[in-house]
């Protein structure tokens, strides 16, 4: 447990002790229900955030599943005498399911994502409340609970309530905060930036956007079985309203959507000044300046008030402290007990073992590899193979399938037909992310760095969904020598934004390594740079080369690829028309042909 | 089994209750599909049409039509200005569904405040007015606004399909770096489409007005349906949206008639559904 944690820790006990002894001070019930309605939002805005903030899917459809719990302990306590707190895990249970049912079949869609999703969850809610409303779940008068019998955790009933709402708002920033340190979290933001780079990466985006989905779905349904007791009459119309989705979704940007505490600090805003406002005609008026004070929080702090904040305060004590001497108060401890695994051997392999050992045996082995789209065959039965440490050089002029070769490989697209091993195993029909856990990795031409982690987080996330899965705190320090390796080593909390072209060519280097992966497959990591970058790059992948690793690289800069391959592929309209050692191929008259023209192969 | 005048009844109704979802998606459609911007709003401005054109009759006793054709220029003003907004602070599409919400909740406030929450019914000696078909009714005022969404859209799709100013919008929506190089003021294109779709506001509202009873809160009753309907006919297609109206109308109306009107919602977000999941390829 790193220190931050302990402190966060400490802060939510003594948060939760301080607040629940509030009912045993007599003080008038106003407090008490008051109080509970910011639980209720805070839990609410709170679980929305799981999928909607970390991962960038906005759902409209909280409702849905707020709905689904307030119905499910509805049915249970008043039709089948379920005891009340009996019936709050049944009422998660429900929802889950109902959230799992939906994202079993959205989540496979690619072009169901941003404000599609949003309606599409939006018109599910309506689905719902249809279908409670015309079948005996409700029937259409509402379902009275005033005679549910209430535990008796204190004396009064709104005590009890209050302390009710109290565990389950506690509970839910206690996940929020749980899931933002795990591989979960940073998966999650990862599919927020870049979806397909997430799942080339190994980050298993279906099944966590699903796990994400369902935790979201559960603390919605406890917090509407609640609900459902606390306003003992429910209806329809008031139950699946606008309203629920409409304040979680502004709580949670207020406060800021992809922090752990940003949507209760949102909700205890909104509750509050909406609380301030009730009351007459300066009800409606209060509605009104909430509104206005939403768009301008969403104009001009599009991040969330939590986290201007914490930049405000961060800035303020940087510029107290020395400049040389700040680490960023992010920066994770680094484990020291792994850093002797991730101590990258540099070159400890002369050249010529690595080419010795490039004859043992293939690591990668395409068989008559063929790709479509529409009309466009992009790949006609391309066959190669790579051996342990070595480097291949795959060339060809655009548009001769070399991308998408490699997005093939990676998994990214699938093979209409033909065999791709790595080891013996065959790639083909895997989802993208257990190939990179199989050890392949890849690099993009344009860097697709993840956009709002940090260049350190960048390469955590790679390395703890790599080969070698490992918890986020090891992956991180493994990061860190990876950045060193790559020269990037004082760069580590700079967002991707701030990097230059080449720093951010290098971040990708640095993400494809971090997997340690058998295989990486570099797409154009040379061009646009100078040739001073230029060395150094290609210094660093014969280093990489001499871990043993093996490189398949794609690149029009032919002095590197003269300079590095140790066998050539020519691909040509999606054929392979030449291979084999650099030399060789290049006194290919095909191959002449291809690159000069006709006239000059003669 | 409803008899087949019932049915051919519950169609005729349908058809026309689908023409004023047309006229309200036609707007949204266009500043989605063309401008990037969700604009929650659309319903505000209609539902603010709407209280306009009822006060305007009567208090100040001016016909409706003659209340729109003063409202029409107000709203084209208040969509440029609205717009104004936006691309002051670059606002992405994302981002414009959460602002004009909050533009919603403020205009709706406003209205319940000087026109209270109380429901208002503007009676007029037309509304009333319908003629038969063979068997059916056929109500005149809906007919009217059925009528008006199809000259609309008509209108619209001819305007995108063969002006200057129409294909720059569209080309701008493809790709704005590109439009731009190619000599496409968008700036000044959009705010002129933002008015458009404001003035059309303006319109439907004053057919809400004559044909609905009027309450601030009812504006959130037409989101769900009309944004189906601007999804089923495709952003920035009019004679789509046209058909995704009548559609979700006739749907609507005959799943009243057949099995009980509690049951109508379902149909349409079933279709949206279904289209959603199932369509392949289009975003």
């Amino acid at each position: 447990m790193s220190g931050h944690s302990r402190r966060v820790a400490v802060g939510l006990v003594a948060a939760g002790l301080a607040l629940s002894g509030l009912p045993a001070l007599g003080l008038p019930a106003f407090y008490e229900s008051f109080l509970f309605l910011v639980f209720f939002w805070v839990s609410l805005a709170t679980s929305w955030s799981f999928l909607s903030g970390y991962a960038g899917y906005f759902s409209f459809g909280h409702g849905a599943f707020f709905g689904a719990g307030v119905y499910t302990t509805a049915t249970l306590t008043a039709g089948f005498a379920v005891p009340f707190l009996a019936s709050l895990p049944a009422a998660g249970a429900v929802s889950a399911l109902l959230a799992v049912g939906i994202g079993a079949v959205v989540f496979r869609l690619r072009r169901l994502r941003g404000e599609l999703f949003g309606l599409l969850t939006l018109a599910i809610t309506f689905v719902l409340a249809t279908i409670v409303l015309n079948t005996r779940i409700d029937g259409g008068p509402g379902v009275y609970l005033s005679a549910v019998p209430l535990p008796r955790l204190v004396a009064s009933p709104t005590g009890t309530m209050y302390l009710l709402g109290l565990a389950l708002a506690l509970l839910s920033v206690t996940i929020a905060y749980a899931v933002t340190c795990s591989r979960l979290g940073l998966g999650l933001f990862a599919i927020h930036d870049d979806e397909d780079v997430a799942e080339v990466k190994g980050v298993p985006t279906f099944r966590y956007k699903l796990a994400a989905f369902a935790l979201s779905a559960a603390v919605a349904g406890v917090a509407g079985g609640i609900y459902a007791i606390y306003v003992s009459y429910v209806t329809v119309g008031e139950t699946f309203a606008i309203t629920v989705p409409l304040y979680v979704v502004l709580m949670s940007i207020l406060g800021g959507a992809r922090h752990w505490l940003g949507p209760a600090v949102g909700a205890a805003i909104i509750t509050a000044s909406l609380y301030a406002f009730t009351g007459g005609n300066t009800a409606v008026l209060g509605r009104a300046v909430v509104a206005l004070a939403l768009i301008l929080v969403i104009l001009l702090l599009p991040d969330g008030v939590v986290v201007a904040v914490l930049a405000r305060a961060r800035a303020w004590r940087r510029r107290d402290a020395a400049p040389l001497t700040v680490p960023s108060p992010e920066a994770p401890p680094i484990a020291t007990s792994h850093a002797l695994r991730a101590a990258p051997v540099v070159a400890s392999l002369d050249s010529g073992t690595a080419r010795e050992g490039a004859r043992a045996a293939a690591v990668l082995v395409c068989e008559d590899v063929w790709r479509a789209f529409g009309g466009i065959r992009a790949l006609r039965g391309v066959g190669l193979s790579l051996g342990g440490g070595e480097i291949v050089g795959l060339v060809g002029p655009n548009g001769s399938g070399k991308t998408t070769l490699i997005n093939v490989i990676s998994g990214h697209y699938s093979a209409d037909r033909g065999r791709i091993a790595l080891d013996g195993a065959p790639l083909a029909g895997r989802p993208a992310h257990a190939i990179a856990r199989l050890g392949v990795a890849r690099t993009y031409q344009i860097p697709r760095p993840f956009g709002h982690l940090s260049a350190l987080d960048n390469v955590a996330l790679a390395a703890t969904f790599g080969t070698e899965p490992c918890a986020l705190v090891e992956a991180r320090a493994e990061a860190r020598t990876w950045l060193d390796f790559t020269g990037l080593g004082r760069r580590a909390m700079a967002l991707p934004g701030e990097l230059n072209l080449h720093e951010r060519k290098f971040l990708e280097l640095a993400r494809a390594l971090a997997a340690r992966p058998r295989v990486i497959l570099l797409d154009e990591v040379l061009s646009g740079l100078n040739s001073a970058e230029m060395g150094s790059a290609i210094d660093l992948i014969q280093e990489i080369r001499g871990r043993g690793t093996s490189i398949l690289f794609v690149e029009h800069v032919m002095r590197a690829v003269l300079e590095l391959s140790d066998r050539i592929v020519v691909l040509n309209e999606g054929e392979v028309i030449a291979a084999g050692r650099p030399d060789e191929v290049m006194r290919d008259p095909r191959v002449v042909e291809v690159y000069l023209g006709k006239t000059h192969a003669a | 089994m409803p008899s087949l005048t019932l049915l051919g009844q519950s169609v005729v109704s349908g058809l026309l209750a689908g023409g004023l979802y047309a006229l309200l998606a036609l707007g949204l459609s266009l500043s989605w599909g063309l401008l990037r911007l969700v604009n929650l709003g659309h319903f505000a401005l209609a539902f603010l049409g709407a209280y306009l054109t009822y006060q305007l009759g009567t208090v100040g006793g001016l016909a409706p039509w003659t209340a729109v054709l003063l409202i029409l220029p107000l709203f084209f003003a208040l969509g440029v200005g609205l717009h104004a907004v936006f691309t002051w602070f670059r606002v992405s599409e994302f981002t414009s569904l959460l602002v004009t919400f909050g533009v919603t909740v403020i205009i709706e406030s406003l209205i319940q405040w000087y026109w209270t929450a109380d429901f208002r019914r503007y009676e007029t000696p037309y509304a009333s007015l319908s003629f038969r078909l063979g068997p059916l009714y056929v109500p005149a005022l809906e007919l009217l606004a059925c009528l008006t969404a199809a000259a609309l859209a008509l209108g619209t799709w001819a305007w995108l399909r063969f002006t200057y100013v129409g294909k720059a919008l569209r080309a701008s929506a493809e790709d704005p770096a590109i439009a731009a190089a190619f000599g496409v003021n968008h700036r000044a294109q959009s705010f002129l489409l933002s008015g458009v779709a404001a003035a059309y506001a303006a319109v439907a509202g004053g057919y809400i007005a004559l044909i609905s009873t009027l309450a601030p809160s009812q504006m959130w009753a037409w989101l769900g349906v009309v944004f189906a309907v601007v999804i089923i006919g495709g952003l920035a297609n009019p004679i789509g949206a046209l058909f995704a109206g009548l559609l979700i109308g006739v749907s609507e109306s005959v799943t009243m008639a057949v099995v009980a009107p509690a049951w109508a919602p379902l149909v349409s977000f079933s279709i949206l559904i279904g289209l959603l999941v199932l369509r392949p390829g289009r975003a």
